[in-house]
């Protein structure tokens, strides 16, 4: 084994982003939590966190860049401190994700509770599995565990179009509750986006162990040529 | 215009030291090649192959077929037509130290019989503008010696020399490892002009180097071409584990 302290450096790149990771993880868990339980103590640590996140963001940037810059890294290599960018990007969103449904749960403090027909514990458990799981497929490599996660953000997807349906319905039918339902759907809209975080995470641990690029595969065939379109 | 070159069970050998082993390899036309892998992997060796110049160590041998534009430049060739089509540049640059820059050019020209001024004038003029040195010595051609110009001019008044014979192909053994990185990115930028009209096979080590100037890239080791594909696959997800070993640099 050669170029030793660049594999040390590799390696230490993995457990800043596992940092950011365990931080951007925690923090979406919180945000959730203090919906549930409306408690502000808890999106108070979900903003800290999320400040914390965001310095992270940018140290593990600047890691991966001396990296590129200092080792001309190639191969698996270069397509892991490519993934790194990338994850570290997602899981910054992530973060504001979390963030944005903790200002929601603030601003429901002011209003009065109403039953709403939608099921956010539901889905931030399929949103939260789907991050776990991504990550984890990071920390072990696992392409195989990362292409599992891909078919789950449609179910979030469907939940957060049956969210939208059902809380503008109530907006129009119940104007009293039109803040609470919209309230609810921003934080459904948050929840459909840490999903979609999450399945960009395991395209990139997908890119950095095979070399396989997958994502937007579905739609790729009838895409138009982006050179020629009017 | 280049031509491609076709290399089929290509074997070498030094004395006993079978350097080479079973190389087969379609290089195609008008494309930059290179050629990657440790030191004492036959990356050398294979190019010197390709323009007949391994057999001029009297304890050399080979076997196998090279066809250069569909030529069997064993079979059916002799060396010296073929080193006149196939061109080569080596690592550190050789001009004939006492010769002026304009006979430098036109040497191989004149081994080759010509002997009109009006045409030898052309030639030489050409040759110095695709090797990108016209402008930095036109008005000292004849007074200048090629050993008097800096390392990279030295190197593309090799490559001017190597194209006043009008090649089919190029040969480069390491081109710009003894060069600056400003001489580097001129001989770079030259490279990917000249392939327009030549075929290049680049041995060198620097794999950045490979990355920028080739279409497709092989990696040698041990004597055996392990992987042979576009440079961008090689260097961004090869197929074999020893190419992705050796680039990454986990050994080597």
């Amino acid at each position: 084994m050669t170029r030793i302290r660049f594999q040390q450096s590799l390696e230490e790149l993995k457990e800043q982003l596992l940092v950011m990771a365990g931080l951007a993880e925690q923090s979406i868990q919180r945000a959730v939590e203090a919906y549930r339980v409306r408690d502000l103590s808890i999106c108070n640590l979900v903003s800290i966190s999320e400040m914390a996140i965001n310095r992270l963001e940018r140290e593990i940037d600047q890691a991966a860049l001396d990296l590129l810059a200092m080792e001309q890294p190639m191969a698996v290599d270069l397509r892991f401190i490519l993934s790194v960018i990338k994850i570290n990007a997602d899981l910054e969103r992530v973060g504001d994700a979390a963030k944005s449904i903790s200002d929601r749960v603030r601003s429901m403090e002011q209003m009065a509770q109403a039953d709403l027909p939608v099921d956010i514990p539901r889905m931030a458990e399929l949103a939260e599995e789907m991050v776990r799981k991504s990550l984890q497929s990071f920390i072990e490599g696992d392409a195989d565990l990362a292409r599992s996660i891909l078919t789950m953000d449609d179910a979030v997807d469907a939940m957060n179009r049956a969210a939208y349906k059902a809380l503008t319905k109530v907006m129009e039918e119940q104007s009293h509750l039109a803040p609470q339902a919209l309230n609810a759907l921003m934080i459904s809209r948050a929840l459909e986006r840490v999903a979609d975080h999450a399945t960009n995470i395991a395209e990139d641990v997908i890119f950095w162990v095979q070399g396989d690029d997958v994502r937007h595969h579905k739609s790729l065939k009838t895409a138009p040529d982006p050179y020629i379109i009017e | 215009m280049g031509v491609s070159i076709e290399v089929t069970n290509l074997n070498a050998w030094y004395g006993t030291n079978h350097t080479l082993q079973e190389i087969n390899l379609d290089i195609p036309a008008n494309h930059a090649t290179a050629l990657i892998g440790p030191s004492g992997c036959g990356k050398s060796t294979f190019v010197r192959c390709l323009n007949r110049m391994h057999e001029t160590n009297p304890i050399a041998r080979v076997t196998g077929t090279v066809l250069i534009g569909g030529l069997d430049i064993y079979a059916d060739a002799k060396p010296v037509e073929i080193r006149r089509r196939v061109g080569m540049v080596f690592q550190r640059p050789n001009p004939f130290p006492t010769m002026s820059i304009y006979d430098n050019v036109a040497a191989g020209l004149k081994l080759n019989g010509y002997s009109n001024h009006k045409v030898l004038d052309e030639i030489v003029e050409k040759s110095l503008k695709n090797s990108a040195l016209w402008e930095e010595v036109k008005d000292e051609l004849k007074k200048k010696s090629g050993a008097s110009l800096s390392g990279g001019q030295q190197q593309r008044l090799c490559i001017a020399r190597a194209l006043a014979v009008d090649p089919e192909v190029l040969l480069m053994d390491e081109p710009a490892s003894a060069l600056d990185p400003v001489s580097t990115s001129k001989i770079e930028d030259l490279i990917f002009q000249l392939k327009s009209q030549y075929t290049i096979v680049i041995v060198t080590h620097n794999m950045q180097q490979a990355a920028r100037v080739a279409e497709k890239t092989g990696f040698f080791l041990n004597g055996r071409m392990v992987e042979f594909d576009s440079t961008h696959k090689i260097f961004t997800n090869p197929s074999d584990k020893r190419t992705e070993d050796y680039i990454t640099g986990r050994f080597g």
